[in-house]
C-alpha cells in the first residue's frame, strides 16, 4: 500500500511581512474591488437614474472590503498554505492510504456540515418539501457527498488518473440519475454542488492536494495536484439525487 | 459603543465558527494519528487569525455597503422598463464580483507559486471572471425566455469534454477548480437577488425553479474560458518561439498547433 507514496520536504519559504510587499497587496487588492464600484456606480447614476442611498455605508464598507481581502490574502500564505501543506507532507512521509482517506473525507464532511449556506438550502428544502426532506438528512447527504469527493480526489491524485475522466464520468453519471430523480430535487441537488466550497476550506484543500502531488514521485503538482474543489462540487448533485430517489 | 463592540464579537464569533471544524479536524489527526504537535505554530496560528479577521472584515464591509445597494439595483433592473440592461448588468456583475472572491484569489496565488510564475494568477483570474459574465448574461438569457436549465448545461458541459483534450493538459485541473470556486462569498448572494427578482417580474416564470440555476451558469462557463485562454496563451507561446528560432524570412508563417511547449 505505501509503496506509491514517497515523501520528500515541501519547502516553506518563510515571507517576511514586509511594508512595501503589503502596500503592493494593497495596490491589487484596490484594483480588484474597483470594478464593483465602477458597476455599481454606472448603474445607479446613469441607469436607474437615482441617487446613492447611503454614501458613508459603501465608501466605508468598500475600505472594509480591501483590508479583510488584505489580511486574508497574507493569512493564506502565512497559515492555511502551510498548514495544508504541512499535512499532505505528514501523509506522504507515514504512507497510511486509509489514514490518509479518513482524514480527506473528515476534511471535507465537517467544513461542510457546518457550512451556513448548506443550512440555508437545506432549511428551504425542508420547507418546499413539506417535510418529506429532513434538514439534517439533506445536510448529511450533502457533507457525506463532499467527504466522499474529497477522498475520490486524493486517490485520484495518489493514482495519477487524469482529473477529466474522473469529471466527466461524474457529469455523464449526473446527467443520467437527473431522469430518474424525482422533479423536486433536481433543483437542489444541482444548488448544493455550489454552495459545498467555503472560503476557508478552498486554500486548505488546495493546499493539501498540491502538497500531496509535490510530495510524491512522479505526480506533478499542477496537472495532479488540482482537482479536489471541482469534485467537491460534482459528487453531492449525485448524493442529494440519489437520496432523492431513495425518500421518495 | 456597547453594540458596537457586541456586533463586532457577534460577527468575529460567527466567522471564528467557520474555521473551527478545519481545526478541530486537523487537531485531531495531529494528536491522534502523528502524535505531534503542528509545526511552525509561530507563523501559522497568527495566519488563521488573520483569516478569520480577514473574512469577518469582508465580509462585515459587503454587508455594509455592497449587498444591500446590489441587490436593490438588481430587483430595478429586472424590472420590464430596464430588462434589457439586465443583460449588461450580469455581465459587468458577474466580472466585477468574481475580481474580489477570496477562494479564487487563494486557487489563483497557489497556481502561480507552483508554476514559479508561468501562470499568473492576474490573467487567470480575468479569464474566471470573463467566464463567469459569460455565463450569467447566457442564464439572464434563459430565465427571459424561459427555457429548460438543463438543455444549456448539458450544451455546456458538451463544450467543456470536446475542449478538454484540446487544452493544454496542464491547466485542465485548474480550469475545473475555477468552475467551483467562483459560487462563493460575493457572487452568490447578488447574483442569487437578480434571478429571483427577474424570475418574479416576468409572467410564466416560476422564481423557485428560474431564479437559481445562474449559479450553474456561474460554475459553467469559467471551465470554457480558462481551458481557451490557455489554449490561445500556448499557441500564442508556440508562435513567439519559432519566431524568435527561426531566421526573419519565415518569422511570419504561424506555428504548428501541435508543437511541444513548456505552456504557457
Amino acid at each position: 500500500m505505501p509503496s506509491f507514496l514517497r515523501a520528500s520536504p515541501v519547502t516553506h519559504e518563510a515571507e517576511p511581512l514586509v511594508l512595501s510587499r503589503l502596500l503592493k497587496n494593497l495596490a491589487e487588492i484596490v484594483r480588484d474591488v474597483v470594478p464593483i464600484i465602477i458597476v455599481v456606480a454606472v448603474f445607479q447614476i446613469l441607469i436607474l437614474r437615482q441617487p446613492f442611498p447611503d454614501l458613508v455605508g459603501i465608501l466605508w464598507g468598500t475600505v472594509l472590503v480591501v483590508f479583510g481581502l488584505m489580511l486574508f490574502t497574507q493569512g493564506l500564505r502565512q497559515g492555511l498554505f502551510p498548514l495544508g501543506e504541512s499535512m499532505a507532507y505528514q501523509f506522504a512521509r507515514r504512507g497510511n492510504l486509509w489514514w490518509l482517506l479518513l482524514f480527506a473525507f473528515t476534511i471535507g464532511y465537517a467544513t461542510t456540515i457546518a457550512e451556513p449556506a448548506l443550512l440555508a438550502v437545506a432549511d428551504k428544502a425542508a420547507d418546499i418539501s413539506d417535510g418529506a426532506l429532513s434538514q439534517l438528512a439533506v445536510r448529511n447527504v450533502v457533507a457525506a457527498g463532499v467527504g466522499i469527493a474529497i477522498a475520490l480526489g486524493v486517490l485520484r491524485i495518489l493514482l495519477g488518473h487524469p482529473i477529466h475522466y474522473y469529471i466527466i464520468g461524474g457529469y455523464a453519471l449526473i446527467v443520467a440519475v437527473t431522469f430518474f430523480a424525482p422533479r423536486e430535487i433536481i433543483g437542489l441537488a444541482y444548488d448544493s454542488g455550489g454552495v459545498t466550497t467555503s472560503t476557508v476550506t478552498v486554500p486548505l484543500v488546495t493546499a493539501l492536494g498540491v502538497g500531496l502531488a509535490s510530495s510524491i514521485k512522479g505526480r506533478n503538482p499542477l496537472i495532479d495536484g488540482f482537482g479536489l474543489i471541482a469534485l467537491a462540487s460534482l459528487v453531492p448533485i449525485l448524493t442529494v439525487m440519489v437520496y432523492g430517489i431513495v425518500v421518495y | 459603543m456597547q453594540g458596537l463592540i457586541e456586533d463586532i464579537l457577534s460577527g468575529l464569533i460567527s466567522t471564528t465558527w467557520d474555521v473551527v471544524p478545519v481545526v478541530a479536524v486537523i487537531g485531531f489527526f495531529q494528536i491522534v494519528y502523528f502524535r505531534k504537535a503542528l509545526e511552525n505554530p509561530g507563523r501559522v496560528v497568527p495566519g488563521i487569525i488573520l483569516v478569520i479577521v480577514g473574512l469577518y472584515l469582508f465580509v462585515e464591509g459587503l454587508n455594509i455597503g455592497l449587498f444591500p445597494l446590489g441587490e436593490t439595483m438588481a430587483r430595478q433592473l429586472s424590472e420590464p422598463e430596464f430588462i434589457g440592461w439586465s443583460y449588461l448588468f450580469a455581465f459587468s456583475l458577474g466580472y466585477a464580483t468574481t475580481m474580489a472572491e477570496p477562494a479564487l484569489i487563494a486557487v489563483a496565488l497557489k497556481a502561480e507559486e507552483i508554476t514559479a510564475g508561468g501562470i499568473r494568477e492576474r490573467p487567470l483570474r480575468t479569464a474566471v471572471a470573463i467566464g463567469v459574465a459569460l455565463g450569467l448574461t447566457v442564464g439572464v438569457h434563459r430565465i427571459i425566455e424561459g427555457d429548460p436549465l438543463h438543455w444549456y448545461i448539458i450544451a455546456g458541459y458538451i463544450v467543456v469534454v470536446v475542449q478538454t483534450p484540446f487544452a493544454p493538459k496542464e491547466i485542465v485541473a485548474l480550469a475545473y477548480d475555477s468552475g467551483g470556486v467562483t459560487t462563493s462569498t460575493v457572487t452568490v448572494p447578488l447574483v442569487a437577488a437578480l434571478g429571483i427578482g427577474l424570475a418574479s417580474n416576468i409572467p410564466g416564470r416560476n422564481p423557485i425553479i428560474d431564479g437559481f440555476g445562474l449559479i450553474a451558469f456561474a460554475s459553467l462557463f469559467p471551465m470554457i474560458t480558462v481551458m481557451s485562454y490557455a489554449t490561445m496563451a500556448r499557441w500564442w507561446a508556440d508562435r513567439s518561439t519559432s519566431d524568435s528560432n527561426e531566421p526573419p524570412s519565415n518569422s511570419h508563417e504561424p506555428a504548428p498547433a501541435s508543437a511541444p511547449t513548456k505552456d504557457t
